[in-house]
């Protein structure tokens, strides 16, 4: 297989390219967009890749229409992907339902900007936390990821895929502006390097006729793509195993909802993922995700310096999220501070894990500018 | 042949008997029209594993759930944008969308006028029945001037699209319009929409006495099929009808046959162009 880059080699590239990269060697041949500041350039990337490597990329009339395409590509057996920001990844939201339902396996990527609307489009922000988690309606469960530099957002693509083929669920890749923006030096691996995990397609005829039903005992069901004879009928509607609509009956509705459910929380162990820095004997920790991790990372060093005992725990998933280790670390520390580029998302989230055992702080910052290391040593030591 | 096979026969190899009965309500048209498609699909000997149904949301895109293929049932109005998906994945599936006046000319109106210019290879199948039935009979933007849906109870003031006109000036391969009346025509017409390349649509009037008769003097399915005898003209005598005597008339027939390259070939032209700019084959 000939790639349109080098692989096995370090290369100095933007993050947005470094998820398109991610993208083709995660094996993924399909990609649906619609321009929009900060993610064209992974469009961009996409369309003169994809032809190359014999995939698809297509320019739709909308959002909407973006990411309705890579379902449908999905179900047609392909692994696919679409990238936007904010105001694209609204309109998104109906159809990341969809794909919740039907459980299909797809890869988002909202790289944000200011918000509300139009707001600041060539800056960044980390205001999408909570929609990338609840943004569609109902009762949805999907995984959403939070790179901080340039290797993770190639990194934590590739991941995105495999969680999403092993899970058979939509997996949104929340970056921003910045990480988009930003050229450092990224690891390019070769093919042989990269550990890909395919979607279960169905092994007999019996899984074949359950494509919502859970054979296996891990919630996931094997996947009957389109044009194998499985002759699958997909729905949005609540259905039963088979996929036949049940739209009135309570325990259906439940049976389905509680199962897509559990195939992500029985296995949050394996999905949760966070790095640690200086934690083990801090007295005040710092929760980030993103990009503010970069500064939060120096402003413990400077805490240290000061004689305060300060460590960062950097979320690289955001969803599912670890409630549960978050109030082992409030037991520990004396004071968690948690600085965002919104004003309070991941806040709310850290407030209700620690449940009391330790004060939480926010640290928030809008207009465009990542917090320097110094605002939050300030903050700390007051 | 499609004259001598039985409603059971057809029923048989191609319904899905776990999903029977349908949701359609008496008179309804879209069972005519379904029949139509699979007697089409029938005649032309196509293989059942290599065809995808795909539909929005509404009383005609409950269909795909009801015949024996793969089927895509998706949010309303996008339909053809999950279609493009599938198609250009796998371009040996032949794609058929089941869709809705409303779900297709309103919501997904955008959708669908893109999906004609970029000549997806898709054949569409349209029952116009002038309402949104499964949500109660709302005016849609078909309904025609006068006539009474329940979000414009004194008669309809706005002005109704005309959904093949639309698909032959945005470009598609194959446009026809028939009433549920027109049996021959319409199945005629589904086989050749689905032996062409490229986007064609078929559009059928088809009568829903529940929703939209009902609040128009037309209660049975028979008085809306009078109903359209009197409003429809053939596209023949049409041509030589003034204008004005056209006026709140509709056009049946077929309006249009060419054979513009479809998506699929565009994009595997594409990939060549792309492989030959970059030096990599010759």
């Amino acid at each position: 297989m000939r790639y349109p880059f080098p692989v096995g080699k370090s290369d100095f590239i933007q993050g947005d390219e470094a998820i398109a990269r991610a993208a083709i060697l995660a094996g993924c041949r399909f990609y649906a967009g619609y321009p929009i500041t900060p993610a064209s350039e992974i469009f961009e990337a996409m369309a003169l890749y994809m032809p190359l490597v014999d995939g698809v990329s297509i320019q739709m009339e909308d959002e909407i229409a973006s990411i309705a395409a890579i379902i449908g590509a999905s179900w047609a057996g392909a692994k696919a992907m679409t990238a936007t920001s904010g105001p694209g990844f609204s309109l998104m939201q109906e159809n990341l339902g969809y794909a919740v339902m039907t459980e299909t396996p797809i890869v988002v990527v909202d790289v944000q900007r200011g918000g509300p609307s139009t707001g600041q489009p060539t800056l960044p922000a980390q205001g999408d936390i909570m929609q990338s988690i609840w943004g569609t309606h109902g009762d949805h469960m999907l995984i959403v990821l939070s790179p901080s530099t340039v290797q993770e957002a190639f990194d934590f693509t590739i991941r995105a895929f495999n969680l999403a083929e092993k899970y058979r669920t939509p997996v949104v890749l929340l970056t921003d502006a910045e990480i988009a923006h930003m050229r450092e030096r990224v690891y390019i691996p070769k093919p042989e390097e990269i550990e890909l995990i395919e979607r279960k397609l169905p092994q007999n005829e019996e899984e074949a006729k359950l494509p919502f039903g859970d054979p296996h005992g891990d919630g996931v069901p094997p996947m009957p793509i389109f044009g194998k004879g499985y002759r699958t009928y997909v729905t949005g509607l609540t259905h039963d195993e088979r996929g036949r609509p049940r739209t009135v009956e309570r325990e259906v509705h439940e049976r389905l909802i509680k199962r897509i459910f559990r195939k992500i929380l029985d296995h949050k162990d394996e999905i949760i993922s966070y790095d640690e820095f200086m934690l083990e004997d801090a007295e005040i920790a710092i929760v980030t995700t993103g990009i503010v991790s970069r500064s939060a990372v120096r402003a413990v060093k400077m805490l240290r310096e000061k004689g305060v005992k300060a460590g960062l725990l950097k979320l690289n998933t955001i969803w599912p999220f670890d409630f549960d280790y978050i109030e082992e670390l409030a037991e520990r520390v004396r004071k968690i501070y948690v600085p965002e580029m919104n004003l309070g998302q991941l806040y709310h989230l850290v407030k209700e894990g620690a449940n009391g055992k330790a004060e939480v702080e926010l640290i928030a910052k809008i207009g465009g500018e990542v917090h320097t290391p110094m605002e939050i040593v300030e903050r700390v030591v007051g | 042949m499609m004259y001598l096979k039985s409603a059971y026969e057809i029923r048989d190899k191609y319904l899905r008997k776990d999903m029977l009965p349908t949701i359609f309500c008496p008179g309804c048209g879209i069972g005519s029209v379904l029949q139509f498609t699979l007697r089409a699909i029938d005649d032309l000997g196509l293989n059942q594993d290599e065809i995808v149904w795909v539909s929005g949301i509404g009383c005609s895109s409950r269909v795909p759930g009801f015949v024996n293929f793969d089927g895509l049932h998706t949010t309303h109005g996008r339909a053809l944008a999950f279609a493009t998906g599938i198609k250009l994945t796998n371009p040996n599936l032949k794609i058929i969308a089941f869709m809705g006046d409303g779900d297709t000319a309103a919501i997904g109106g955008n959708h669908f006028i893109h999906a004609i210019r970029r000549n997806l290879d898709v054949t569409v199948i349209l029952i116009n029945n002038f309402t949104y039935g499964m949500t109660g009979g709302q005016v849609a933007p078909t309904t025609l001037k006068g006539l009474r849906g329940t979000t414009a109870p004194y008669g309809q003031f706005e002005n109704p699209f005309d959904i093949a006109g639309l698909a032959v000036a945005a470009g598609a391969n194959y446009v026809a319009r028939w009433t549920v009346f027109n049996y021959l025509q319409g199945i005629n017409s589904i086989k050749k929409a689905l032996s062409k390349e490229g986007f064609t649509l078929v559009e059928f009037l088809s009568p829903c006495p529940v929703s939209f008769g009902r609040r128009n003097r037309m209660k049975t399915a028979p008085e809306l099929i009078r109903w359209y005898q009197k409003i429809t003209v053939p596209l023949a005598k049409a041509k030589k009808m003034p204008p004005e005597e056209l006026e709140g008339k509709i056009v049946i027939g077929e309006f249009v046959d060419r054979d513009r390259p479809g998506l699929v070939r565009e994009y595997q032209e594409y990939i060549k162009r792309a492989k030959r700019m970059m030096g990599w084959e010759q």
